[in-house]
């Protein structure tokens, strides 16, 4: 399969978890290059989201495993892959309800800054500095996805596709090498989708590796440069939406065979 | 050898009513997650009931069994119906709300509760009727009386009835769905709000039954004896695996000797540098010992925060 | 700056001081009970608001917090006390009681904080009723806590030869020893307020509140949410040992009683009724628990003997009832507090709720 890859980023080797029973994934591996927009598609249950969690540190994998960025991914704990680069965004937002937008975007700095309690009770200069640079820098990501009339709203208080941003935002503010967006065009309308996908492919032109798991094959078909299906927990193809499109094992697993 | 036997004995009788307690904890907690602090209080009205209609029957010439009997049966009722009121005007309408909220509620319902509580029946020590004959028996060179294999048979007979209704029963059927998965449940046509209710007021029965016994046990009862009783059964819930009715019944009694064995003992085992006092002591250290190591509880399983 | 908000807020600060400044002499017209119990309102402030960090900021609900304040007030009170014959001064005991109370802290939380919020709930309660069950019964065979009786005769806070018990003379004024308490309890309470907000606006207190909003998302951003718990409770036990510290000397003496599960809640209630994480709101919070239960005790008793000519609800229990129904009717109709961020009452507002 994919062996000799030019400029790998993330590389999923048989990549296997079971619940109970149940196999979710099934030696699953696939190799996400630098600079790309990856897709992975595959119907209900095919296994996208625990793959998307086993990779971000949520669920422990019970076989295989990732390497990203030249190195071993240990994934036990979501900070420590947030620490190395992973940024996600959840297919059910999950922001800071009762912070304002821009705070949700500064908290985002948090694994990329060090400022302690006795930074904060002595307030002295280096402190100050950092803490002026996470302002600024959140100001910029709430510009960047143009939601920055809304920094002193509450983030529960946004409107969905506000949230959607916001939630983008946020992840862009942990500098990510890759940026996992999980289902983003969920319950949009076509006018947000479209506004979305010109988010995305911004994200990208500006250096961000970006993985999208969506259940939207158009927006996935037009937006990505290569896509993996997965069907009951196993990789049925990788390759350019050309290829994927007209495989018939998709069509079929799509279309319930 | 002897201390060790009737340190068992001791720990099964207390136990029991520990398992009893547990109980309600247990299922109010399985079905909605929540942990009820005032169900002790329950515990205590219900034995504080009994005291009441109890004695005022016995005074008027009642004979023995029948004013116990009338007492026990009214302190049933009186906590179903606190049980029952508990859940509908001050759960019910924080379903929804973050996990703190009705936490706090259920400190400040425990509160209430207890200074009602003092407020009706005063700040003193009361006796609790004799409603038992008192006998002694011995065995292998250990004490126990008529009381003690009262309150153990009556506790497995109420666990039984409990097991029955959970299993054999469409509303246990209900209960089981609901703390399985309460949006599935609700979708297959189970009606929530009876569910949770249910545990509420099945819990209070079997609370008013354990704070009957209590009483029946040490004779004396107070406004404030719910809230240590109510903490070691929480205890005993999670030793047992929270949400787990089997669990909790193994928990209580095995919280009831582990809490027996170390006062009996606790005296040798720190060159008696720590007495008998600390008994209380154990619970806490079992529970945070549980938590430390086995989070799930002895016969839990293991659950997590779903993402 | 606006000069008009500028103008209004140096005002603000200017009364608010005059006010501080003046309270303890008008509360002496009505005798020195009263300046006790103003002293207490400001002990509790600072109390609630080291709970604050640890309920409101990062939403960890710590129903053992008296424990930390017992830690604080027997370490004052067996190292400056005639029970051991030590005198150690202030700046060596308030320290090693803010540590004590912070490593009993760290001990407590780092078995617990790694699981489920209500059960660091049941645990710091349980852990509370253990310090206070040591305290008892700690009095023989050796003779540490002296028991039930408690230590008496405790050194009062001193600063060289100024001693802040008994009447002194400064400029003119004299000043009685709650009185001179009532300063030292302002500084520390001004202090505590400082670092309230400083914090909260910090890269920690932001991390704190993103752990209480939605823990599983705060992970995903890299918050190491164990640590940073963990690091909310030490925090929180650390006040806890000092205003402890504070209590001891203030008191001159300390019995288990004071540390009973019940002053754990009324703290808690301090900072819940107040507005969960807003500063105000707790100030007001730990202030209205602290005065109102006295008005009630000087209050009630003589109005029941007037209108009914007999004591029918004694005043303690008339109190702590009204307490838990405060509780109970404060998360039901207005779980934010009495005085919620402006941030969280625009919310309400919007949301019609």
């Amino acid at each position: 399969m994919n062996v000799n890859l030019p400029n790998p980023l993330l590389e999923a080797k048989a990549v296997a978890k079971h619940f109970g029973g149940v196999k979710a994934l099934r030696d699953v591996s696939l190799t996400i290059r630098r600079g790309e927009i990856y897709g992975l598609i595959g119907p209900n249950g095919a296994g996208k989201t625990t793959f998307f969690n086993c990779m971000t540190g949520l669920y422990v994998p019970d076989g295989g495993g990732f390497t990203f960025d030249g190195a071993p991914l240990i994934a036990d704990a979501p900070d420590k892959a947030a620490a190395r680069g992973i940024a996600r965004t959840f297919q059910n937002i999950r922001l800071f309800g009762n912070m304002t937008a821009l705070e949700n975007v500064m908290v985002g700095r948090h694994v990329r800054t060090k400022a302690g309690v006795l930074g904060a009770m002595f307030q002295n200069a280096a402190t100050k500095a950092e803490e002026a640079a996470i302002r600024q820098k959140a100001i910029d990501l709430l510009h960047y996805v143009r939601i920055e009339e809304r920094a002193g709203d509450l983030a529960r208080n946004l409107s969905y596709g506000d949230q959607r941003r916001l939630e983008i935002a946020r992840a862009l503010a942990t500098d990510p090498k890759l940026l996992c967006l999980d289902e983003p065009a969920a319950g949009m309308n076509a006018t947000e989708t479209e506004q979305l996908r010109d988010l995305i492919d911004g994200i990208r032109r500006d250096g961000t590796t970006i993985l999208l798991i969506e259940h939207d094959v158009k927006l996935v078909m037009g937006l990505c440069d290569r896509v993996a299906v997965l069907d009951y927990g196993a990789l049925v193809i990788e390759d350019v939406p050309a290829v994927v499109q007209k495989d018939q094992r998709v069509i079929e697993a799509y279309l319930g065979a | 050898m002897d201390i060790f036997l009737q340190q068992i004995i001791n720990g099964l009788v207390q136990g029991s009513i520990y398992a009893l307690v547990a109980l309600g904890y247990t299922m109010v907690y399985g079905i909605m997650g929540l942990i009820n602090f005032a169900h002790g209080e329950v515990v205590m009205i219900g034995t504080l009931v009994t005291i009441t209609v109890a004695g005022s029957l016995i005074k008027a010439g009642m004979p023995v069994a029948v004013a116990g009997f009338a007492g026990l049966m009214a302190a049933v009722l009186v906590c179903m119906a606190l049980g029952w009121a508990l859940e509908r005007v001050a759960y019910r309408p924080l379903r929804n709300a973050p996990r703190l909220t009705p936490l706090i509620t259920a400190i400040g319902m425990s509160i209430v509760l207890q200074n009602l509580a003092m407020m009706i029946w005063g700040r003193n020590y009361l006796t609790f009727p004799a409603l038992l004959p008192k006998m002694d028996f011995e065995f292998a060179g250990a004490n126990f009386t008529m009381i003690q294999i009262i309150i153990v048979l009556v506790s497995a007979a109420t666990m039984g009835g409990l097991l029955l209704l959970v299993y054999r029963t469409k509303l246990g059927m209900a209960m089981r769905a609901t703390a399985q998965n309460p949006a599935v449940a609700s979708l297959m046509g189970v009606n929530i709000n009876r569910v949770i209710a249910a545990a509420f007021v099945i819990g209070s029965a079997l609370g008013a039954v354990a704070g009957v016994m209590v009483g029946t046990y040490y004779e004396i009862a107070h406004y404030q004896m719910g809230f240590m009783l109510g903490l070691k059964a929480f205890t005993a819930a999670v030793l047992g695996g929270i949400g787990n009715l089997a669990g909790a019944m193994l928990g209580g009694i095995l919280l009831g000797i582990i809490e027996a064995l170390g006062a009996g003992y606790i005296g040798d085992l720190t060159g008696g540098f720590l007495g008998s006092h600390y008994q209380d002591i154990f619970a806490f250290v079992v529970l945070i010992v549980v938590l430390m190591f086995k989070p799930s509880g002895l016969f839990g399983e293991k659950t997590g925060d779903r993402a | 700056m606006n000069f008009g908000r500028f103008f209004r807020s140096t005002v603000g600060i200017g009364l608010t001081a005059a006010i501080l400044l003046a309270l303890p002499f008008v509360a002496a017209t009505g005798g020195q009970a009263w300046v006790r119990i103003l002293d207490f309102a400001i002990l509790y402030v600072f109390l609630a608001l080291g709970l604050n960090i640890v309920v409101g900021l990062a939403g960890l609900l710590d129903l053992g917090y008296i424990a930390f304040y017992a830690v604080g007030a027997y370490t004052w009170a067996l190292l400056a006390s005639p029970h051991f014959g030590l005198h150690w001064p202030i700046w060596a005991i308030l320290p090693l009681g803010a540590g004590l109370a912070c490593f009993a802290g760290v001990l407590l939380g780092s078995p617990t904080l790694k699981l489920r919020g209500d059960y660091l709930a049941i645990v710091t309660l349980g852990f509370g009723e253990i310090v206070r069950i040591f305290l008892n019964n700690l009095n023989a065979p050796i003779n540490v806590t002296n028991g039930p009786q408690g230590i008496t005769l405790i050194d009062p806070v001193s600063f060289g030869a100024f001693k802040f018990s008994g009447t002194t003379q400064i400029f003119g004024f004299a000043l009685s020893g709650p009185q001179k308490y009532y300063f030292l309890l302002v500084a520390l309470a001004i202090l505590v307020i400082i670092i309230n907000i400083r914090l909260q606006n910090s890269r920690i207190g932001r991390a704190w509140q993103a752990i209480r909003e939605d823990e599983i998302a705060a992970k995903a951003i890299g918050i190491n949410t164990r640590n940073l718990k963990l690091l909310a409770f030490a925090m929180g036990a650390s006040f806890g040992g000092v205003a402890g510290g504070i209590f001891s000397a203030m008191q001159g003496f300390v019995s288990p009683e004071s540390f009973s599960l019940l002053e754990s809640i009324m703290i808690l209630a301090m900072v819940v009724l107040g507005g969960m994480g807003h500063i105000p709101g707790v100030i007001l919070g730990a202030v209205l628990l602290t005065v109102l239960p006295e008005v009630l005790r000087y209050g009630v008793g003589p109005l029941q003997m007037a209108m009914f000519g007999k004591m029918l609800v004694d005043p303690e229990s008339l109190r702590m009832l009204v307490f838990g129904l405060a509780l109970v009717l404060v998360m039901r109709f207005k779980p934010a507090g009495l005085w919620p961020s402006p941030e969280r009452q625009r919310e309400l507002k919007e949301t019609g709720k």
